[in-house]
């Protein structure tokens, strides 16, 4: 299975915003952050087709998301996740003594996974502490 | 006619924006429409009138399901928590008013809390490079009417503060930027082309991660000296021109987010970043924003600096107010095992913190206050559900630039709801029973 590798940034979109406030518990939240916005050429690399679901790895988790192309780019080598906690899986918590975590700048690999569910927020994050869903 | 509230208060982002209307039912009870706003400011409105809102505690139960529980048992097992603890959490404070923030902070003195706000995962660095090096600052306002070079650098607000373009930096006619768009150049400054960066001016598309290195290029600049050919993967031209662009201006205003924050370098890419501000001010005038998210994460750092002198990660539990990050902030505290119990007021950690920091929260007694169904309340041990502020509740805010401003209450809470100050006051005197103050 191909695997490429990436830097991962995470940051606010509007659809974030959006659907936040209309209730994390939605499906349009899961729909706007649990997914990775790729530039088409990484696509390409990693020979995936737009809306199929991927496994992204760092060396501080794994999680989930739908890979879509980039609405802003290009910027090939960039991976971008909307900030949520399906980034939260795999950003480096590192705070190198100054209290803010590294949230951008995260060294990733994405394969496809394409028959993994992706869990909306609350099953995610309840799952990955270890309580009951 | 219309039922309509006019100049409200938009509770969404650091922009404050203050000239909403919203339409009321005849009898005054229904937000039927929001007029102004962003999308997700519109959404916010809106979205507290749902008919799934949650409106009374919740406590989590052994099974995974949860049990409805009224607000006295509710502020009993939140002052039962907080008493209990070595070293409670105290974190959020930046979806609610300065009124709430400061009855919480009077729980967390009495309990020997540590007091905390989303700054810790969003401009901590900007507060931290500001103490060391100092802030030419200015308000909005002065920013619209003379700032004719506008800089985005590390910034979304396309995306982020959706009208903070049009009310502040690009479109707006000033006093002195009579010609609005037109007599402003835009400089965006972001490895991604945002947005924001297709309607600039100038967009300097640098390698992520390398703020530091293109500042300091531009200081080199601004002096006329040697560039290497390449910087942060900008050719030489490029910066040279950028730095012309800026030094021409008559008012060079940089607004800056978490592209620079959350990058590796953090509080120096903040201290640099300052640095070509001062450097600028040999030529013209300059000034530099950060680009604050929360309504009033502002007003937190704005209570606690006059109360305790420090804007987050505040240690009462010496009994006198330390502060360093690094020690005494959220994540380091969690990821270290060092706090013992955590209450959540007005922020989502569960969605914003890194997964490692959520599942220690998950593993403590915990309390959660917040109108919404959220990450965090799905791991900690009580839901409390609170009207919204700005919405249901009006109270204090400041604006990213330091300015207060009062919200405003539209409608009235779904009955028998509380507000968080209330609920927080309930809370405090349940503590001063317990610790018999």
């Amino acid at each position: 299975m191909t695997k490429i590798s990436l830097n991962l940034i995470t940051g606010r979109t509007i659809q974030q915003g959006v659907s936040m406030e209309g209730g994390k518990e939605k499906k349009a939240y899961t729909k706007a952050c649990g997914i990775i916005e790729m530039d088409p050429s990484d696509m390409k690399k990693l020979n995936v087709w737009k809306n199929t679901n991927v496994r992204v790895t760092s060396e501080f988790g794994t999680v989930i998301v739908k890979a879509v192309e980039a609405t802003q780019g290009p910027h090939p080598g960039l991976a971008y996740i909307p900030m949520g906690p399906w980034a939260n899986m795999v950003i480096d918590p590192n705070t190198y003594s100054m209290g803010m975590p590294t949230f951008k700048g995260v060294p990733i690999e994405v394969e496809v996974a394409i028959n993994e569910p992706i869990y909306d927020s609350q099953e995610l994050v309840r799952r990955a502490c270890g309580l009951k869903v | 006619m219309a039922n309509i509230v006019s100049d409200v208060i938009c509770p969404f982002c650091g922009t404050l924006c203050d000239d909403l209307e919203v339409e009321l039912s005849d009898d005054g009870k229904k937000i039927l429409e929001v007029y102004h706003a962003c999308a997700i400011g519109a959404e916010k409105f809106l979205h507290s009138q749902a008919e799934d809102r949650i409106t009374r505690p919740r406590m989590m139960q052994e099974d995974g399901t949860t049990k409805e529980v009224s607000y006295e048992e509710a502020a009993k097992y939140t002052a039962k928590i907080l008493c209990e603890a070595k070293k409670p959490l105290m974190y959020g404070w930046s979806s609610t008013s300065c009124e709430a923030q400061s009855v919480g902070h009077s729980v967390a003195e009495a309990v020997g809390g540590i007091v905390d706000n989303t700054a810790t995962v969003c401009h901590g660095s900007s507060l931290i490079a500001v103490q060391d090096v100092g802030i030419p600052s200015c308000t909005l306002g002065e920013a619209m009417n003379r700032a004719d070079r506008v800089v985005f650098w590390g910034c979304n607000p396309a995306h982020a503060h959706p009208r903070h373009m049009s009310r502040y930096s690009v479109y707006p006619r000033g006093f002195f930027t009579g010609k609005g768009s037109k007599s402003r150049k835009v400089v965006v400054i972001d490895p991604r082309k945002t947005d924001t960066a297709s309607l600039a001016d100038v967009h300097l598309q640098l390698e992520q991660g390398r703020d530091y290195e293109l500042l300091s290029a531009l200081r080199v600049a601004f002096r006329g000296e040697k560039l290497p050919d390449v910087v942060a993967g900008i050719p030489k031209d490029q910066i040279y021109e950028a730095a012309d662009l800026l030094k021409s201006g008559r008012f060079v205003i940089i607004y800056f987010g978490m592209g620079v924050t959350q990058s590796l370098g953090k509080n120096h890419n903040i201290d640099i970043a300052i640095g070509v501000t001062r450097d600028l001010n040999d030529y013209t005038k300059a000034a530099i924003m950060p680009m604050r998210g929360h309504y009033n994460v502002t007003g937190s750092g704005e209570v606690l600096g006059w109360q305790y002198g420090f804007p987050f990660c505040v240690d009462l539990s010496r009994g006198i107010a330390r502060y360093n990050p690094g020690e005494t902030s959220s994540n380091d505290l969690l990821m270290r095992d060092e706090v013992d119990a955590v209450f959540v007021l007005g922020s989502d950690p569960g969605a914003h913190f890194p997964i490692s920091s959520v599942k220690k929260i998950s593993e403590l007694p915990s309390v959660a206050i917040d109108p919404h169904l959220t990450p965090t309340t799905a791991v900690c041990k009580l839901h409390v559900p609170v009207a919204f502020v700005g919405v249901e509740v009006g109270g204090c805010c400041y604006r990213m630039d330091n300015v207060p401003i009062e919200s405003r209450k539209v409608v009235d809470p779904p009955e028998g709801m509380l507000t968080d100050q209330e609920f927080l006051e309930m809370v405090l005197a349940e503590v001063r029973k317990c610790k018999g103050v």
